[in-house]
């Protein structure tokens, strides 16, 4: 209301609270545990385990997304649901329709989530922290009925949607069709951390951080502000759209309701689980988003939302740094273990 | 001719209900400087409870005074258990709880009342207004609802020491600390009275869009971009804006081939970023300067 503010560090907040960690990624000894564990897993359960831990690392990687853009520029989205289901339907329609090769329709979904995010960014560069998390809300909420448009019906099945086909396994490998595509989705999984992990700790990463930090502070620094959050806009949304390809093999199915604002939220409350700003935290937050609907709607019907929200609750009053408190936690443990 | 009469008609009393939503929500914006992006699930929510309390019998104006009180201790309950300890969180948090509210109280009334589209019933019939064919009952009904309900306000808001507190409030709250208004109370109470219009906004609206949880998705995102077009900061600008988006929805709607039903949310959320891009702070509101 009033144009003088009082104080503005008490009247304004910042952004998110991260707490101060150099490294944003993982020891060296948990993660090389975690990839054996994540490769050696699914030579002992069923197919559909494997099928759910597929759709754990898609996940995992759209919420890694997310974090990049929140935890690494501080800006928000609401809207992760959209470009999910922008690469989904890129990667259905060209191999329903066009008849590529699935592992092209990857970078195809990127490159195109890439460029979408990118321009939606634009807008980005003047709206902070609630309008952008507005605009995108709203983003997310329209993105099932521009699918559903008629013009674009004869590519994308209207509200049919498109089923898509599951690639065998390729040079004879004796695999099941799940397993293969389990292992497929490792290895790019593995490669988008590792290149998000070196991302930001480059010139570039380090310039988001200082504009999530304290934008003013960056700006008199010589950071350009427009760039890099419309980078950061654009490399979380293509990152999103090859989890969206990624999860519309996977699920051999795209439809417009499978997008909706629930997904976007499902994403949010990884990231709020998984810790902001900590990208392995991306694959617990995961985990949360796949197995907790199942336990829920085991209880009753419709039960997840009220789960999930409450549980977000819980989250951000006792652990509002998410998964991360509870490594930091098992980190000094362990250390203590050692030196006794 | 007639038309367009008949459309821009239509386009106010649908803009009325936008009006009451873009209030509820510039109403919490202003007091916590947040977006509640639950405001929709919460009037959802309290058409419900108006349902049952006509299923069970109450007439149609008790039920719709007793939700309004309901949904006014609603609002507070929600202030004061889930969002005072957060006043002082970061944007994120907030927005985290505002998103936990929505998810629970749409899966709540789901669970309760499930998902099957509701009858709600309408007090003011759908007969012609007044003998013309351009506008019914009901929605003239709607209109007159609003305008009674703005013009309480603006008397509540200009005459009342309540009023004059929660403005003063909401303007400077160290300042209104130290000449002895309770701030806490008159952020609580804006949350009330902004559920209870929420509420009236959804009793409305719900003869026209059937009553089921999902209802309010579409009626918030625009409520939003009204708000957006009227400015974040200015009240009065929120309920023009509320009634220029029904007035451009509707004519849009009619005039342009091509978009229909289908495009209905698409059309919100391009008036959303692009009044956000080329003029942030909308039509009536004012730049925030900030110190550094």
């Amino acid at each position: 209301m009033s144009t003088i503010q009082e104080t503005a560090a008490e009247a304004h907040p910042a952004n998110i609270d991260v707490p101060s960690k150099k490294n944003m990624g993982l020891g060296r000894t948990a993660s090389w545990a975690m990839l054996i564990v994540l490769a050696l897993l699914p030579l002992f359960v069923r197919n559909f385990v494997i099928f759910q831990m597929t759709m754990l690392l898609i996940y995992a990687i759209a919420v890694l997304a997310l974090n990049i853009l929140t935890g690494g520029s501080g800006q928000f989205s609401l809207g992760q649901s959209a470009f999910y289901a922008i690469g989904a339907y890129t990667a259905a329609i060209l191999i329903e329709h066009g008849g590529v090769n699935y592992v092209l329709t990857l970078p195809a979904a990127g490159i195109i989530c890439f460029a979408v995010g990118f321009l939606f960014g634009f807008p980005a560069l003047r709206l902070s922290g609630i309008y952008l998390a507005l605009a995108t809300f709203a983003l997310a909420v329209a993105m099932p009925q521009l699918l559903k448009l008629g013009v674009i019906e004869h590519w994308t099945g209207g509200v049919q949607g498109l089923v898509v086909t599951k690639p065998d396994a390729p040079f004879g490998l004796p695999m099941s069709q799940d397993m293969w595509l389990y292992y497929f989705t490792l290895v790019v999984s593995l490669a988008i951390y590792i290149a998000s992990v070196n991302l930001l700790r480059s010139r570039s990463g380090r310039a988001m951080m200082a504009i999530r930090d304290n934008e003013i502070a960056a700006a008199a620094m010589g950071v350009d502000l427009s760039i890099y959050k419309t980078l950061a806009f654009g490399v979380s949304a293509g990152i999103t759209g090859v989890a969206g390809a990624l999860g519309a093999i996977a699920v051999q199915f795209v439809a417009p309701d499978s997008y909706t604002f629930q997904l976007a939220i499902a994403l949010f409350l990884g990231m709020v689980v998984g810790g902001v700003g900590w990208l392995p935290g991306s694959l617990a937050g995961a985990a949360f988003i796949v197995f907790v609907p199942n336990i829920a709607e085991g209880i009753s019907k419709g039960l997840s939302g009220a789960f999930f929200g409450v549980l977000l609750f819980v989250v951000i009053y006792l652990v509002p740094h998410g998964a991360r408190q509870g490594a930091i936690y098992a980190e000094t443990l362990f250390n203590k273990l050692k030196r006794s | 001719m007639e038309l367009f009469i008949n459309q821009v008609l239509a386009g106010i009393s649908t803009g009325a209900i936008y009006a009451c939503m873009a209030l509820a929500i510039v109403m919490i914006f202003q007091a916590i400087d947040h977006l509640n992006f639950a405001q929709g699930e919460m009037a959802m929510f309290a058409t419900f409870i108006a349902w049952q309390l006509m299923q069970w019998g109450v007439p149609y104006w008790w039920a719709f005074l007793l939700t309004l009180a309901i949904s006014f201790a609603g609002g507070v309950i929600i202030e004061r258990l889930l969002f005072k300890p957060l006043a002082k969180a970061p944007i994120l948090t907030n927005v985290a709880g505002f998103i936990a509210l929505f998810a629970i109280i749409n899966s709540v009334a789901g669970l309760i009342w499930d998902f099957t589209i509701k009858q709600f019933p309408t007090p003011f019939g759908s007969s012609p207004f007044l003998g013309s064919q351009l506008i019914s009952t009901h929605q003239a009904g709607m209109i007159g609802v609003t305008l009674a309900l703005l013009i309480a306000l603006f008397l509540f808001f200009r005459f009342t020491r309540i009023g004059l507190a929660m403005r003063a409030a909401a303007a400077m709250p160290e300042s209104a600390r130290l000449v002895g208004i309770n701030t806490g109370w008159m952020v609580a109470l804006g949350w009330g009275m902004a559920s209870a219009i929420g509420a009236i906004a959804g009793i409305l609206i719900a003869p026209v869009v059937f009553l089921e949880p999902n209802m309010m998705g579409g009626v918030l995102i625009y409520g939003f971009a009204a708000a957006v077009l009227g400015g974040l900061t200015s009240p009065l600008g929120s309920v023009i804006g509320g009634f220029l988006v029904g007035i451009f929805e509707n004519l849009v709607g009619t005039y342009i081939p091509g978009v229909g039903n289908e495009l209905k949310l698409p059309i919100a959320l391009a008036l959303i970023v692009i009044v956000l891009v080329v003029k942030p702070t909308g039509l009536m509101g004012h730049t925030v300067v900030k110190r550094v």
